[in-house]
């Protein structure tokens, strides 16, 4: 069993944003750059399938973007994958996300892989589509929102997440793609042994084709949002802080 | 045509909150391009939705009826829509952000060249009299303006929350099915009932007063502490996300697109930082208190009151206050 997992590298959560010059993006000098979330829970889901199908299974990572793309794959080699392939592209954001996504579909038709996973959303643009658009680039069948996958006989079944605390089983046939959501299985972190057998693991690199076609959609501008209620802000020592709470909890929230 | 056409959903014959919602936006835009806003349905027994349609100020009603669309499958839905998008040809589709439209909504926009812009939470207009849809970004701590620049029809789909379901304008409208060309081969997946873990026995909804924690916690020892204030206020514990992910905390207290929906009159959010998945989930709360390290942090966006401080020496002050202010004040 071939598994592909498609990772994205996103600036780490508690990142101090600005905005950059000519405000069409962050400014992206002193931001440091870690995997996505959901994309880490692909990436454990992928081992954790490796490891129950056993042998002849393999793990292949694969992203898009700049130079520093290339220390996430090297995590990922850690981690477990068997081998890394990076796009290198410089201009991911002149490209929505079908032009992304056929940039990934180009590596993954040429890897024919049995499954192809990666996280449902990512943590910068949010956009959480990319996976659907590229299932549906290779004419294979989905599912989204997965916490859970299962090898059957016939495929796969996958539980799927829905809103309010549902959930349901979805059947499907491989080769498929899954969106992997966060928390249902726990992270592993790469051990020393993990680091050091990644060095000697392939990391390819390719590169990515010019943004031949014209995007579809385009961010135009990235601002701070203006606030949607005046905030007031408490301040002072813990102590004088909780007691303007209290003050406000007992004459305007009335709930003292 | 050109025009809006809304993509609603339906649950149990009744058309949900978030395509009432949908709908609202559809109006919006509509009026905004200068065309007019038509609907559409899918599935198996849509009468009574497609009558709850039919009162709305709409162009027209569009409805697909197969026993294939009965249950939902990605395949069944893009192929259906993409025969009524070339018929009916409309200039914008606008979905409910909802996981079953996450799960087709991009495939469907595929097929036309197009991409979808997820997520909206406004809608402008410039000069040039075409929309500017704005979105968050970073877990919500930016904004961004996207716009369409291709020809074709333009997707969008709108958060829950951030349109008025209330304001649907009222109207006739006539309804027109329309026919699909569907097999059973052409779903490759197969859908199964939708289940829930065990039964629901927090209602996190009915609770007037809740206090609520998140990844600033940092241990589940910690809980504790939140704990004892939330019992302080006589008030239900709830989490965001990566609490309940982390066993922390029940599923059932978690609040978000995935948990509940709450709407307290005092939601007191201790080291959330306000994703946007958790904000859906509770930015209907009367009162929003919010407690976080971050003074960047989004919940800041929807709290009336904000401390920036460290949880650990405010907390404990708090519970300690508001315990005294309980016991002193004879109530």
């Amino acid at each position: 069993m071939k598994i592909l997992v498609a990772i994205k590298q996103v600036p780490e959560r508690d990142a101090q944003l600005a905005i950059g010059p000519g405000g069409r993006w962050i400014e992206e000098s002193g931001v440091g750059y870690t995997i996505n979330e959901p994309d880490a829970y692909a990436l454990e889901e992928a081992l954790r399938l490796k490891e129950a199908v056993g042998a002849g299974a393999e793990v292949i990572a694969i992203s898009a973007g700049p130079e520093r793309v290339a220390s996430t794959l090297r995590e990922a080699l850690a981690k477990g994958a068997d081998r890394a392939i990076h796009i290198v592209a410089d201009d991911l954001g002149a490209r929505d996300t079908l032009g992304l996504a056929r940039l990934l579909a180009e590596v993954v038709r040429a890897e024919a892989p049995d499954l192809v996973l990666t996280g449902l959303q990512s943590d910068d643009l949010g956009l959480g589509q990319t996976g659907v658009v590229l299932a549906e680039l290779l004419g294979i069948p989905h599912a989204t929102i997965i916490l859970q996958v299962e090898k059957t006989e016939a495929g796969l079944r996958v539980k799927r997440e829905l809103e309010d605390g549902w959930f349901q089983h979805v059947d499907l046939p491989l080769p498929a793609l899954l969106t992997i959501q966060s928390g249902g299985n726990k992270l592993r972190y790469a051990t020393l042994m993990g680091i050091k057998r990644a060095k000697s693991k392939e990391l390819k690199t390719v590169a990515a084709g010019a943004a031949a076609e014209s995007a579809a959609v385009t961010l135009e501008r990235v601002y701070l949002p203006e606030r949607q209620k005046r905030t007031e802000m408490l301040t002072g020592s813990a102590a004088e802080v909780a007691a303007q709470i209290v003050e406000k909890l007992k004459f305007e929230v009335r709930v003292l | 045509m050109s025009g809006v056409l809304v993509v609603v959903e339906h649950r149990e014959g009744r058309l949900g909150r978030a395509s009432l919602e949908a709908l609202a936006a559809g109006q919006q835009l509509a009026a905004g391009v200068g065309g007019e806003c038509f609907a559409i349905v899918l599935g198996d027994g849509i009468a009574g939705v497609v009558g709850e349609l039919k009162g709305k100020r709409l162009a027209k009603v569009f409805a697909v009826e197969r026993a294939l669309l009965k249950a939902y499958t990605a395949d069944g839905y893009v192929h259906a829509l993409e025969q009524v998008l070339k018929k009916v040809g409309p200039a914008y589709v606008v979905f409910p952000h909802t996981y079953q439209v996450r799960d087709y909504a991009p495939a469907l926009a595929t097929r036309f060249g197009q991409v979808l812009v997820p997520d909206v939470v406004a809608i402008s207009f410039g000069g040039d009299g075409r929309p500017t849809f704005v979105r968050q970004l970073f877990q919500g701590k930016l904004n961004g303006d996207y716009r369409q620049v291709g020809v074709g029809p333009c997707f969008v789909s709108v958060q829950a929350g951030s349109f008025r379901g209330d304001a649907v304008q009222a109207g006739s409208a006539a309804v027109e099915p329309i026919a699909v060309e569907l097999t059973e081969r052409q779903i490759r997946t197969r859908p199964g009932e939708r289940f829930r873990e065990a039964a629901q026995t927090v209602d996190l909804t009915a609770s007037p007063v809740i206090v609520s924690v998140g990844r600033g916690i940092r241990e589940q020892e910690n809980i504790a502490l939140v704990q004892a204030l939330a019992d302080a206020l006589g008030a239900e514990l709830a989490a965001s996300r990566p609490i309940c992910d982390a066993g922390w905390l029940p599923m059932e207290r978690q609040v978000g697109s995935s948990g509940q929906t709450v709407a307290p009159k005092l939601y007191l959010a201790v080291g959330i930082s306000g994703a946007i998945q958790h904000l859906v989930g509770m930015k209907g709360s009367k009162t929003v208190i919010a407690i976080n390290k971050d003074a960047d942090a989004p919940i800041f966006e929807v709290a009336d009151y904000g401390v920036v401080g460290d949880l650990f020496e405010i907390v404990p002050a708090l519970t300690k206050a508001v315990l005294e202010a309980k016991g002193g004040g004879g109530n």
